[in-house]
């Protein structure tokens, strides 16, 4: 079995991330997440550079790795070319692969993201689109959007986007072919069966939390209303 | 050694025959952003630039808020490229910041470690029976208005000038993170002198105005904002820009990411409904606009048919500074001419 350290360090964006810390501090000084959070970047850069296999597990166990905004911020002020937001990646990354994830809060969130920016993704080939901003869940998009969300055929009309048509422009529909070829590649390079691991992993802390149907089973509906309201105090 | 931030700007930007690479978030919400940008290429300066229907997001959206593998992303990207090798194109021009910074990315591993490249050739063959050639030049399209400002500054019809008081407009700029945190190398003045934006400013008779939190992140922070509960860490981030920039009384905010653009100007509404104020004096707010708005309105389109009328924080009094000449009465008019309803108001407070 490969120690989290193996599996860290197989993924080149450590590499790239991580040099020689002297532990200096300017990432954390520079990292917005810092100003907002309990949060250090740096103590999270020498925790993997020690290599301490039951550090590093409590480390992807934590919140901690999920605070990093990945401004990127860190990057051009390490006087040693290091990036603390990539490690955080590759720490996501570990904690997602192995079901680390779900023993925090803000790691359990990944299956919030999942079933919106992931079935955006392969349902429309957009990370975002009009539709999916709706304007109860998104109060801070204001008056103006909620008029374009309710006139939506008309105003992209307006402004000369082709939304939901055929042919190129600004939110055109994507066709089913395009859409075939986006789901091979998810399923060619790995990013089909990362989506199952984080649903597995998911659905396994669901059941084992109460979350279940008349049958037992995982109910993922109640289980994604627990993770929308979940605040800080509840586990 | 030499700091990143340091680095000499050597960077080049194609000067024609690009391949456009569109922004989820920029066609979303800011679609005539992107129009514009398209005939004032074609149309303004003579340059060809193809804008290919079979493109689609590069899903860098889900890389950074960690759902979407980097093998993945790297294959996505590699389709991106086969495109273009495809068209027979080798400069592409890119929309969105995240894009922008995540082909930089992709490109550096790829040179470090040839084996990811090869990964990603097999799979996007494997997936689509397609092949690529790495471009030759990966530009945003802000550095391609850069490149043109003076060209566009000869045709213009309007100057960043405040004609009430006959001084030059005052614009805070903000450059998203991703444009030259990752990568200063590949941005116009590096990370910390950056000065893509301020330069298209200046060009155009505006005033470029510095603040201490220029450099700050919108806030955006990918699942900080995805997630509903999280949002408090996005506006929160975005405050502290515009406490920074309240102090020097910008006419203006502009931008170079589509995220961002969308961020400054939402929640400058959304603090105005917490706090019930503004950072602009007024009860509207900074006006936000990205480069190739900005770029529309010196050249004299219609806001129009830009889109304009898309933003929170209203524009019509950056126009009337400028004496633009409008029609207010068309900004909630259709294609055909028909009144399609309004906001039940825009800018920040009633």
């Amino acid at each position: 079995m490969r120690t989290l350290m193996q599996r860290l360090g197989e993924d080149v964006r450590l590499k790239e991330g991580l040099h020689a810390c002297m532990s200096c501090g300017i990432c954390t000084a520079v990292c917005p997440a810092a100003e907002y959070f309990e949060y250090d970047p740096r103590s999270i850069v020498v925790t993997v550079q020690s290599g301490n296999e039951a550090k590093i597990r409590k480390l992807i166990e934590s919140d901690t790795i999920w605070m990093c905004g990945q401004c990127m911020s860190c990057k051009p002020r390490c006087p040693r070319n290091n990036c603390p937001g990539l490690i955080i990646s590759v720490l996501r990354r570990v904690s997602q692969e192995t079901g680390a994830f779900v023993k925090s809060r803000l790691g359990r969130q990944q299956y919030l993201i999942l079933k919106t920016i992931g079935t955006n993704i392969l349902e429309t080939g957009y990370c975002v689109f009009p539709a999916s901003v709706v304007p109860e869940t998104h109060p801070e998009q204001g008056d103006v959007w909620r008029w374009i969300y309710q006139n939506k055929e008309a105003v992209y009309e307006r402004v000369g986007a082709n939304l939901d048509k055929e042919g190129p422009g600004a939110m055109r529909k994507i066709d089913r072919e395009n859409l075939n070829e986006l789901e091979r590649i998810f399923a060619e390079s790995g990013g089909n069966s990362f989506f199952s691991t984080i649903v597995k992993f998911s659905r396994a802390y669901a059941k084992e939390s109460g979350f279940t149907d008349a049958d037992g089973e995982p109910d993922m509906e109640k289980y994604t209303d627990f993770l929308l309201n979940e605040d800080n105090d509840e586990k | 050694m030499m700091k990143n931030s340091q680095v000499t700007v050597t960077k080049e930007i194609a000067d024609d025959n690009y391949f456009y690479l569109r922004s989820c978030i920029r066609q979303n919400f800011f679609p005539g952003a992107e129009k514009v940008f398209l005939d004032i290429l074609k149309n303004k300066l003579g340059k060809n630039i193809i804008d290919n229907a079979n493109h689609i997001s590069c899903t860098g959206i889900g890389y950074h808020s960690d759902i979407v593998p980097y093998e993945t992303y790297q294959a996505m990207v590699a389709r991106q490229f086969a495109l273009m090798t495809e068209q027979g194109l080798k400069n592409a021009a890119v929309s969105c910041i995240t894009s922008y910074g995540g082909y930089n990315e992709v490109m550096k591993t790829w040179k470090e470690f040839p084996e990811e490249e090869a990964k990603a050739r097999k799979n996007l063959k494997n997936a689509t029976g397609r092949r690529f050639e790495i471009p030759e030049n990966i530009s945003h399209s802000c550095d391609i208005i850069y490149k043109f400002r003076h060209d566009i500054a000869e045709l213009a019809q309007y100057k960043l000038i405040n004609k009430q008081t006959g001084k030059p407009l005052r614009i805070v700029d903000h450059i998203g993170c991703h444009y030259a945190k990752i990568f200063p190398e590949k941005g116009i003045g590096g990370a910390e002198q950056n000065t893509v934006l301020s330069a298209i400013v200046e060009a155009w008779g505006g005033q470029s105005v510095d603040y201490p939190e220029r450099r700050h992140c919108c806030g955006f922070g990918f699942r900080h904002y995805l997630v509903k509960n999280n949002r408090s860490y996005s506006i929160s981030n975005s405050k502290k820009k515009f406490e920074s920039m309240e102090p020097y009384c910008p006419d203006m905010i502009i931008t170079n990411c589509p995220g961002c653009n969308m961020f400054l100007d939402k929640w400058q509404y959304a603090l105005a409904k917490i706090e019930g104020k503004t950072y602009s004096g007024d009860k509207n707010g900074i006006p936000v606009l990205s480069y190739e708005e900005l770029a529309g309105l010196v050249l004299g389109y219609n806001p129009w048919d830009i889109g304009l009328q898309m933003h929170q924080v209203d524009v019509e009094p950056l126009l009337k500074k400028m004496r633009f000449d409008y029609n207010p009465d068309e900004k909630y008019l259709d294609a055909g001419g028909k009144f399609m309803g309004q906001p039940e108001f825009t800018g920040c407070l009633p």
